[in-house]
């Protein structure tokens, strides 16, 4: 039997997901002997160009990180999808759009002035920004082009699989990896590498059926130990947070953040947890909840920290959206 | 969500028979309450603007979060939640989760850039239809003041 042909790449991601592909240990080895890794980037030399020489259908198995915040993403997207048989979104910003999604919280311009003008450590007093070309003597130079919304990768192109987490879980990658060796893959459009329950379900914390007087953030209280993160007020993603992890955060003490993504077949993670968490407030009229409800600092960065690019609304409301527009048809 | 396809028509503009700008709000109306509430108004012929795009419910309780953002995604320029009086819920309970529910909601609709008069939780009951008629009028005015939302071409820029 010839060897699995495996790739590997990163979009808008921080590398922790190939780290988390590095962390099955010595288990690599194993699956050096089953399969060859054809494209990854991270951790050895591979050119576009290589990619781009392979016939359609070379790889194998294609895994995916990353959400799409720029135009080069989206290109190599679409190569990786001609070139792949199974192409997977790996991680949570390659399911649901993760961290570099609330940037989905800002204008674009908003975030360009925040890097190239106002950030303290830089200095630009030619109000210079990034620009998609550029002539030099040699010739001409060329940026991708950030886009105005970040989104996940099957807003781009069709994905086989998905395994959330951010990072996914050493033990679960490993579980799918063995599932695409032995030919055991579910059907397509299923999410591999986690469980169908919430981290509720996984998590060690004792219940006490208690209700929310306030909300405090981490660091301003000491919660008991033992005892259900939420109930003493600290916003935990629990209950609207698939199982897979294991429960990890909750075991060191920390709460839930929901990177692990949507249960059921509703994708608006938030939303599932506003519904969740209002019905855990103890209130008994409009002032108190209210009052309770205030002291909850940033919903939308709580609820859809990992979920942006999958959220009903998607994005802040659009400054502009016609001038925008406009911009688009002629930049992209 | 069938229910909800009925906002889907993507053009909010000017009626040809009013000349202006006719806003959609989508109103999630509990049956015990406030559905009777409006079914009050009707029957006793008190005037409100067309605007109210009824859906009925079972409870205030009921209404997911994810109803109302499929509502403003989908096309609506404001959603109004209308239930029980906290206390006089059939089911006992369901508005309290309400009442907690949507303050979170409209936080978090504040922070996503869509201004506080498009969102509206009211406590209706079946003998208020004159309340409901306040609420349509007050509710209709004030977002066609805003403008049509038009979320679809936030979603759809690149």
């Amino acid at each position: 039997m010839s060897k699995l042909k495996l790739g590997l790449y990163w979009a808008a991601s921080c590398g922790g997901c190939d780290m988390a592909v590095l962390e099955i240990g010595d288990r690599l080895l194993t699956l050096v002997e089953h399969a060859d890794i054809v494209f990854w980037p991270c951790v050895a030399d591979f050119k576009y160009k290589d990619v781009e020489n392979y016939e359609d259908g070379f790889i194998d198995v294609c895994f995916f990180n990353g959400a799409i915040r720029n135009s080069e993403a989206v290109e190599i997207a679409e190569l990786l999808r001609r070139k792949s048989k199974v192409m997977v979104a790996f991680g949570s910003c390659a399911t649901k759009g993760g961290i570099p999604a609330l940037t989905n919280l800002y204008q674009r311009q908003e975030l360009l002035d925040r890097v190239y003008i106002e950030c303290e450590t830089v200095e630009n007093p030619d109000k210079v920004y990034p620009q998609t070309s550029v002539k030099v003597p040699a010739g001409e130079l060329t940026l991708p082009e950030l886009h105005t919304t970040v989104r996940a990768l099957n807003d781009v192109i069709p994905v086989d699989y998905y395994i959330p987490g951010c990072p996914p879980v050493a033990d679960r990658i490993w579980d799918v990896i063995l599932a695409i060796v032995g030919g055991e893959l579910p059907p397509a459009g299923s999410i591999v590498g986690a469980g169908d329950k919430s981290v509720c379900d996984e998590c060690p914390l004792e219940k006490r059926q208690i209700k929310i007087t306030k909300f405090h953030r981490i660091h301003e209280i000491k919660p008991e130990p033992g005892w259900c993160l939420l109930e003493q007020g600290i916003v935990c993603m629990g209950p609207a947070t698939r199982s897979g992890c294991g429960a990890l955060c909750l075991q060191a003490g920390m709460p839930c953040r929901g990177c692990y993504g949507h249960i059921g077949d509703e994708e608006d993670q938030g939303a599932a947890m506003m519904g969740a968490i209002g019905s855990l407030i103890d209130a008994k009229d409009e002032e108190k909840a209210k009052e309770i409800i205030d002291s909850l600092i940033d919903p939308a960065g709580y609820f859809y920290r990992f979920g942006m690019s999958k959220s009903t609304l998607l994005r802040k409301r659009l400054l502009n959206t016609k001038v925008k527009r406009d911009v688009k048809l002629e930049v992209l | 969500m069938a229910e909800l396809e009925v906002v889907e028509e993507k053009e909010t503009g000017t009626a040809p028979t009013t000349g202006r700008f006719e806003p959609k709000i989508v109103a999630f109306l509990c049956t015990w309450c406030s559905y009777t509430g409006a079914d009050l108004a009707g029957t006793a012929r008190m005037e409100y603007p067309p605007n109210f795009i009824p859906i009925r419910v079972m409870c205030s309780g009921r209404v997911d979060p994810e109803f109302i953002f499929k509502a403003f995604r989908d096309g609506a320029d404001g959603v109004a939640v209308c239930g029980c009086h906290p206390g006089d819920c059939h089911y006992i309970s369901g508005n309290f989760k309400t009442m907690s529910r949507m303050p979170i909601v409209k936080r978090y609709l504040e922070q996503m850039g869509l201004e506080p008069e498009r969102f509206r939780l009211e406590w209706i009951s079946a003998a208020e239809g004159e309340k409901f008629q306040q609420v349509a009028t007050e509710m209709t005015e004030q977002v066609r003041k805003l403008g049509p939302l038009n979320w679809n071409e936030t979603v759809e820029t690149q």
